[in-house]
């Protein structure tokens, strides 16, 4: 009895749980570089490596046997090795073999050919290692945990990992997977110019209408918030997937080439000499943002060649990219309502904001110096970190984030007919009603796109599916409701009913370009026993979790009611009480399920008690509420 | 979440029940009201109500929407029942969390814009309003109108010119939400059907002329 009597609050119950507070990290999974931090009471540390490096090199190196070197080292390798070395793999997120960028008619990729049986999702062979953009990206995310996990002595598997803003459905997937292979549990799927608004608003307390100027590596993002008072209100976000400082590199490394072509003659280059150029290119940029000009030597087969850039010409060079950045600037403030001037403040995000032409046309078109006090390059971690903190711990902020692109439905004749508009808030459901055109007809095609083109081939491809067993109807009877269900983390659920039959069809979009659930599970078995192991983990803190929700209701419950119990009744549910913390100290899921289950057992007459309770005392007071309600309405 | 031809007094008295009717507790089996956000016993988050946009947002049934108070009914809304408070939780309570705010989302997006609002207050009056929008007008003279704006915005050459337009639409649109106003508070909802239609179009003329300066700029 005793041990009934101690009463908790809800939430503090007296279940004890192993680990407390695990901290979760925040990880920026950028295409150039990435970076994780952690926040501790608001306070966040971005994690350094030995040499007080930040910045891990998204850049990843298989030896022979198969086994990864991520970042720093693998870089370096990419000059001498290149064919065991990939980088920029980002790009190839949830992507097929055809959105690869080539240069001089070579791509920096090796390309395995398509198998039957097999996603479209694009596979590479690496130094005779065939492997999927996910994959590689979970040897990443490995690493980074593993920076993690060494910093904090601890296991940590909970992560907020960021994404552009302008991710479609099947690069957040691809994202979530990855993280799965590498045994995270990811706690929300950030857009990165949310993430460094975070960073900015708590920071330096910003108020009003501020833009995030995103130029990654790969991606171009922009995103216009409303910042008040711990509310980060996404209004409007647009961008590019592909646009970035790669294209800097690429626009360099085309420039060297047709030199040395002019030089040399026409000279086949391998796969392995388009890695070398386009990191010659790479240095040769990174040198212009403080140089004024310099000479790069370029060696490829067997021929070394000079090459000489300016400040000036680099800027020629690249300025149908920075034109573009600034069009889709212009673009989503006009759509979002807003002229240049109502902005506030610009905040840079991303290396390739460094280059003084993109820094020169940000200040141009805002009429104002964009910030760039919090480090481009992490400032995405930083915010990654302190939402990953604000979700496990608990906080007053409010991030609130639109969808990137509109979803819509094939319809008649290759048309796209939207559903979900772009830059509608999430989470967001919405259902649109088709009907059948054929009598009989028992099945209908439905495919999902995304996108903001009038045709269906000019939009990504998400998802076909097929319902089936529509009763026979004449043409245009039959009511078929597809629903589209967008989560917090930008990630889409289509679902399907006949209204008039009630057949439902229920659909988690894999896209077209993503692994299919077997090669998912045979990654997860290949790839390691720790996976299995985190499985296990996460199946158990969710069981206790549960335990934990389910002692917390029947604590609040005796609270308040144990007024209706007999002394035997509330023995009987006091020794459950107890089974479950015995259960809960154990490392048996399936014992704390049942013993979860035996708790519900034994207090439904007692619910039952207080609804019958609930019910008398809202009968009493609503004679009087229905008294009042008349005089006043209408 | 309103069904299609319910009339506005139907739609209240399920607002009224929602605060009147109980229901179990799904997490400790106690008695909730049906609009609840939370269980007054064990503090667990409820399933969203079946009840208008006004009620979910706590705010009049009226045309004239405070849209800076809205917000902040909203803001405070989504810190209680926001996802990210709810990362850590059972799956259930996941998912009851994304239900709520998927039904404020809705209902902020639907009160917060004029024109939607106003397509809404038509639909809880009991008119069904196709997906296209207010179905009941007659009024020839909005046809001919759009056809000359459509006109003037295609002979429009300069930025000054597209400028006009754009100020005379903008002080258009002003005028008709004024008069939608009046319309709503009057309970003449055939006349706030007509402006509602004139409102789509106006704003489909202020979407060209941003084509059109746009193009201009390029």
């Amino acid at each position: 009895m005793a041990q009934l009597l101690q009463i908790h609050e809800p939430g503090q119950s007296p279940v004890p749980h192993q680990g407390e507070t695990e901290l979760a990290m925040g990880i920026d999974l950028g295409t150039t570089n990435s970076v994780v931090a952690v926040s501790v009471d608001g306070n966040v540390e971005v994690l350094k490596d030995d040499d007080g490096q930040a910045l891990v090199p998204s850049v990843v190196a298989y030896a022979p046997d198969g086994s990864a070197i991520v970042g720093e080292l693998a870089k370096r390798l990419l000059l001498s090795r290149p064919d065991h070395v990939v980088s920029s793999i980002k790009r190839l997120m949830g992507r097929g073999a055809e959105d690869v960028k080539g240069l001089g008619g070579q791509l920096p990729f090796e390309i395995e050919p398509h198998e039957d049986g097999e996603s479209h999702l694009v596979r590479l062979n690496i130094g005779g290692h065939k492997l999927t953009p996910i994959e590689i990206s979970a040897d990443i995310l490995r690493a980074l945990r593993g920076r993690a996990e060494a910093h904090l002595s601890a296991k940590v598997t909970k992560a907020v990992i960021t994404v552009p803003a302008y991710f479609d459905d099947a690069q957040r997937t691809a994202t979530k997977d990855a993280a799965r292979l590498a045994g995270l549990d990811v706690l929300r799927l950030v857009n990165e110019p949310t993430a460094a608004a975070l960073a900015y608003g708590l920071d330096k307390g910003a108020q009003g209408l501020y833009v995030v100027f995103d130029l990654g590596g790969g991606t171009f993002d922009v995103s216009v918030l409303r910042l008040e008072k711990g509310v980060f209100q996404v209004l409007a976000t647009g961008g590019d997937a592909a646009l970035g400082g790669d294209d800097f590199d690429h626009a360099i490394a085309d420039h060297f080439l047709q030199q040395r072509k002019e030089g040399l003659g026409e000279t086949a280059l391998s796969s392995g000499e388009v890695k070398v150029a386009l990191m010659t290119a790479r240095i040769a940029k990174e040198c212009l943002t403080d140089e004024e000009q310099g000479e790069w030597m370029l060696t490829a087969s067997d021929q070394q060649t000079k090459h000489g850039l300016d400040r000036a010409t680099f800027n020629d060079l690249i300025a149908p990219f920075v034109d573009r950045t600034i069009k889709i600037c212009h673009e989503v403030l006009t759509e979002a309502g807003f002229d240049a001037e109502d902005v506030k403040g610009v905040v840079l995000v991303g290396g390739s904001t460094r280059v003084p032409a993109v820094r020169a046309a940000v200040s141009d078109y805002f009429g104002a110096e964009p910030l760039a006090d919090i480090d481009p390059d992490q400032v995405v971690s930083v915010g990654a970190a302190l939402q990953a903190e604000a979700l496990t711990v608990g906080s007053d902020t409010l991030l609130l984030d639109v969808t990137p692109l509109s979803l819509g439905l094939e319809t008649m004749g290759g048309l796209v007919e939207k559903v979900i508009l772009r830059n509608t808030p999430i989470p967001v459901a919405k259902a649109q009603e088709f009907t059948t055109f054929k009598d009989g007809q028992s099945a209908m095609a439905i495919h999902v796109v995304q996108g903001e083109r009038e045709l269906v081939d000019q939009n990504r491809s998400l998802a076909r599916f097929n319902l089936t067993g529509i009763p026979p109807m004449a043409a245009g009877a039959a009511h078929i409701r597809v629903t589209f269900q967008v989560d917090a983390d930008g990630m889409l659920t289509v679902s399907a009913a006949e209204d008039t039959s009630g057949i439902e069809q229920h659909v988690e979009v894999k896209p077209s370009y993503g692994l299919s659930e077997e090669e998912m599970s045979k990654m997860l078995y290949d790839s390691m026993a720790n996976a299995q192991d985190d499985m296990e983990l996460r199946l158990l803190a969710e069981a206790r979790v549960e335990a934990e929700r389910a002692m917390g209701a029947v604590t609040s419950a005796l609270r308040a009611d144990c007024n209706l119990l007999s002394i035997d009744e509330r023995e009987t549910i006091g020794d459950q009480m107890e089974a479950v913390i015995q259960a809960v100290k154990g490392n048996d899921r399936d014992v704390i399920a049942a013993s979860v289950e035996g708790l519900d057992q034994v207090t439904r007459a007692f619910a039952e008690k207080r609804m019958d309770k609930g019910i008398r005392e809202a009968l009493t007071g609503v004679s009087v509420a229905a008294l009042d309600d008349g005089s006043t309405s209408a | 979440m309103v069904a299609v031809n319910r009339s506005t007094s139907d739609a209240m008295n399920t607002d009224v029940h929602a605060q009147t009717v109980m229901k179990p507790c799904w997490s400790c089996k106690g008695p909730v009201q049906l609009n609840a956000l939370f269980c007054p016993t064990c503090e667990a988050v409820q399933g969203p109500a079946a009840v208008s946009h006004f009620v979910r947002l706590n705010v009049a049934v009226s045309f004239d929407v405070d849209v800076p108070a809205l917000d902040h009914l909203y803001f405070d809304l989504q810190r209680q029942l926001h996802p990210d408070r709810f990362a850590t939780k059972s799956p259930k309570e996941k998912a009851l969390s994304q239900q709520q705010a998927t039904a404020l989302n809705d209902a902020y997006e639907t009160l917060k814009d004029p024109l939607k609002r106003a397509d809404y207050m038509v639909h809880l009056s009991g008119v069904e309003v196709l997906p296209e929008g207010c179905n009941l007008v007659k009024d020839q003279s909005i046809l001919i109108e759009a056809m000359e704006m459509r006109e003037r915005l295609a002979n429009a050459a300069t930025m000054t010119e597209l400028n006009t337009i754009a100020t005379e639409t903008k002080a258009e649109i002003d005028d008709v939400i004024t008069g939608l106003s009046l319309a709503f508070r009057g309970d003449d909802i055939e006349g706030a059907c007509e402006l509602t239609t004139r409102l789509k179009y106006l704003h489909k003329m202020m979407g060209e002329v941003r084509h059109s300066r746009a193009r201009l700029l390029a």
